[in-house]
């Protein structure tokens, strides 16, 4: 198995996600991490999948998601040539004894504190997967008490756009005669 | 509609869908109207299009199926909301596993109602997403007309499929203005018809280094209207062909060259043909398990060449030396060319060896039956005779069983769209409502379901609609008194312990009694056991046209499907008879 990160290029429609997701599911691929947003188009959204799977089922997954009607592009990002990030919320317990030492961890990470209790601070980072592994490694100790994550994001680096010319519209001739 | 004027006009919702269907050309619609849908069955009633009231919404699915299957257009059903829409969902699944051009409207709840379990409220866009082409809800009266136009773009073009239109309630009672679209915009569809010229030229210099080629011809190339070309492809180079179920009739079976179905019901030549082949030439087929049988050891010599429209299919299930993705018709079309050329310049393939190993191969196992004991009726003799009297121009609907075996092998096909089945998904009950919308397509054919007395007691409510709007099919019942398919798997695997497959459809009980039911329907029933009765008896049948005629052959309950390859085996394990396996020369090769 290996992972693979793939930048979807959807419409901006009703029930596009559903359509995806069921497909991954019906198909028996699993996928580690999705992030969807929108992109510089508003008629586009763009999704980051991040899946886990041999060469060959991977160009089904491909081939599989190309035919849904409402995908326009899928481009696979090589990790070496993509800038990739994921967000992190930790909530960390912190009392007067401990918290200088989170606080330098904050600080190592390039990190940031969020919100401070009494007993606690919340910290967000970003980064890319190992990044944030490493970082919880090292809060682990303090007691980590919630954490949410969010799926990865990716942008192939360069000058160069892979939403450029997907909107180039293709018309399709409408046939008086199809039934 | 017509003549309330065109483009612009003010018009209901419902008006407008309406309209659209009829600017899609739709001349027939198989349905059932039903509370949601009711606004659009008022202007139906003005249209210029047949609507056929169905007695089941799967039998609009599987009519309109059939419809398709017969003429090469678009099928197209429709359905209320809740029940009426999951009622099809039997045939959109039967559709997208056969390629079946067909747009299903179904009728929502209003639009203010979606999400909150309102009567007759079931989310059928959701429910059909694995199982469509594409699928639309439609809440705003103004994307009705767009709407229908890609549903019928995207359910005719690449490889065709099941559309689902499904229009909330208010949306149909909405004003809008309709407005029929010139073009569409589909960023993220562009099927690829035209093969690559590289693909052509590697799958020419293949063919031509081959020794064992065979051509495997699926479903595809039905769907393309592509059977003139494969003749002659087939006819210019001598290969052998094998065509798939779901391709019965894309070659014929008269012909010198072709070995018969191939898998796990397939001919011996058939199997052999694909098994011990050095190169297959793969034509809008997909290596099915059921064509396969264990994929490891699915002819192990053999290269591939996988054309097909659909770019997933290809590599799918079997690794692929040259991949064309394109319509088959212009594949073909385009291999004939390139080998054209290459027969002009004096390069021609050697397959005299291997011709000859399959002409051995197909005599010496030919398909065949013994007569049972005691001159009870055979169901292959019923089928042949069928396909011998009705003739290869007949139109042949079938459920899933035994009896599509036995039709598929012995009716004998020589045209394309003469052979209808459930292929994929193996629907019980297809065969009636398929020939139904097969004969409405085609009013001039003479148009035949055949079916087992399983599958027929599932969807033969639609004799009600054959009357009543003078469909006049004709329904070969091959009565076995049972689940006769699963019954044969009973007597192979499971000790003959025929746990819950007798239908008590023979002489002790006979219920139903198939002939008063043809009769309480209207149609004409007939009923024949013996052999000698069997010409007279079909003849008899083919005189009648003016209402449905059933047919009862009760046939041999103990007569079994052969050869076989048994489910997850080897298709080198294939069985000629039971306990009789075919042994091949391999010296010959």
């Amino acid at each position: 198995m290996s992972v693979h990160t793939l930048s979807v290029l959807v419409e901006n429609k009703p029930g596009v996600l559903a359509r995806i997701a069921g497909l991954f599911s019906r198909r028996g691929f699993n996928i580690d991490s999705l992030a969807v947003g929108p992109t510089e188009h508003p008629d586009i959204s763009r999704m980051t999948i991040v899946v886990n799977v041999e060469e060959s089922p991977l160009e089904q997954v491909t081939k599989q998601l190309n035919k849904l009607v409402e995908v326009i592009k899928i481009v696979e990002l090589d990790d070496r040539e993509a800038i990739e990030r994921e967000l992190l919320l930790v909530k960390v317990k912190a009392d007067v004894e401990s918290r200088s030492q989170v606080l330098d961890v904050v600080q190592l990470f390039k990190a940031r504190v969020v919100d401070v209790a009494t007993d606690a601070i919340t910290i967000e980072v970003t980064g890319n997967s190992d990044k944030l592994a490493d970082f919880l490694r090292v809060l682990e100790p303090f007691g980590i008490r919630e954490l949410v994550q969010s799926g990865l994001v990716a942008i192939g680096r360069g000058g160069r756009s892979i939403t450029e010319r997907t909107l180039r519209p293709v018309p399709v001739p409408v046939s008086q005669h199809y039934a | 509609m017509t003549e309330q004027g065109g483009n612009g006009t003010q018009v209901t919702g419902a008006q407008s869908l309406i309209k659209s269907l009829e600017s899609a050309g739709v001349e027939n619609i198989f349905g059932i109207p039903g509370g949601a849908i009711l606004p659009a069955y008022d202007p139906i009633f003005d249209s210029s299009i047949r609507h056929i009231l169905v007695r089941h919404e799967q039998g609009a699915g599987h009519a309109a199926q059939g419809y398709a299957a017969a003429t090469g257009k678009v099928g197209v059903c429709m359905a209320t909301s809740g029940p009426g829409a999951t009622n099809l969902v039997t045939p959109i699944a039967d559709a997208y596993m056969d390629s079946v051009p067909m747009v299903a409207v179904t009728g929502q709840v209003p639009a203010a109602a979606i999400g909150t379990d309102a009567f007759q409220e079931a989310d059928i866009r959701g429910i059909t997403m694995p199982i469509t082409k594409h699928n639309f809800l439609v809440t705003d009266p103004a994307e009705i007309p767009r709407t229908v136009a890609e549903a019928f773009y995207l359910a005719s073009t690449g490889r065709p499929g099941p559309v689902l239109v499904d229009v909330a309630k208010s949306a149909l009672q909405a004003m809008t203005t309709f407005e029929w679209p010139t073009e569409l915009n589909l960023p993220g569809y562009r099927p690829v018809a035209r093969p690559h010229a590289k693909q052509i030229r590697e799958a020419t210099k293949l063919i031509l280094e081959s020794r064992r080629p065979v051509l495997y011809v699926g479903g595809g190339v039905i769907r393309a209207g592509a059977s003139k070309e494969l003749r002659v492809l087939a006819e210019m180079t001598g290969m052998p062909v094998v065509t798939t179920l779901m391709a019965r009739g894309a070659f014929p079976d008269s012909h010198a060259q072709h070995l018969g179905m191939p898998g796990m019901h397939g001919t011996v030549a058939a199997v052999a043909g694909l098994q011990k082949s050095d190169l297959i030439i793969s034509l809008g087929a997909r290596f099915d398990d059921r064509v396969t049988g264990n994929l490891d050891s699915f002819a192990p010599g053999a290269k591939i060449i996988h054309a097909d429209i659909d770019p997933a299919e290809i590599g799918k299930n079997r690794a692929v030396d040259v991949p064309i993705v394109g319509d088959c018709r212009e594949v073909i079309a385009d291999l004939i060319v390139a080998l054209q050329a290459e027969q002009d310049a004096g390069n021609t393939g050697d397959f005299e060896a291997w011709v000859a190993f399959l002409a051995g191969v197909k005599s010496q196992y030919p398909l065949g039956y013994d007569a049972p004991p005691d001159g009870a009726l055979a169901p292959q003799y019923v089928l042949e005779r069928l396909g011998s009297i009705s003739g290869p121009e007949s139109i042949y609907c079938a459920g899933v069983g035994q009896h599509q075996m036995w039709a598929t092998h012995y009716v004998g096909f020589e045209n394309p769209n003469t052979w209808i089945n459930s292929g994929g998904l193996g629907t019980m009950g297809f065969a009636v409502p398929a020939a139904m919308g097969a004969k409405v397509g085609r009013p001039d054919t003479t148009v035949w379901a055949i079916d087992g007395d399983g599958c027929f007691q599932m969807t033969n409510q639609e004799l009600a609609t054959c009357t009543i709007e003078g469909i006049p099919i004709k329904v070969a019942i091959i009565n076995n008194e049972s689940l006769g398919m699963v019954r044969q798997w009973q007597t192979l695997f499971y000790n003959s312990r025929y746990s819950n497959t007798d239908l008590h459809t023979g002489p002790a009980r006979r219920v139903p009694d198939f002939v008063k039911l043809a009769d309480a329907y209207g149609a004409v029933g007939l009923s024949c056991d013996n052999p000698a009765d069997v010409d007279a008896t079909i003849k008899k049948a083919m005189e009648i046209d003016d209402v449905p005629v059933v047919v009862d052959f009760r046939v041999h309950r103990d007569a079994m499907v052969w050869p076989m390859v048994a489910a997850g085996t080897s298709n080198d394990d294939i069985k000629y008879a039971r306990d009789l396996a075919p042994e091949f020369e391999e010296d010959e090769l």
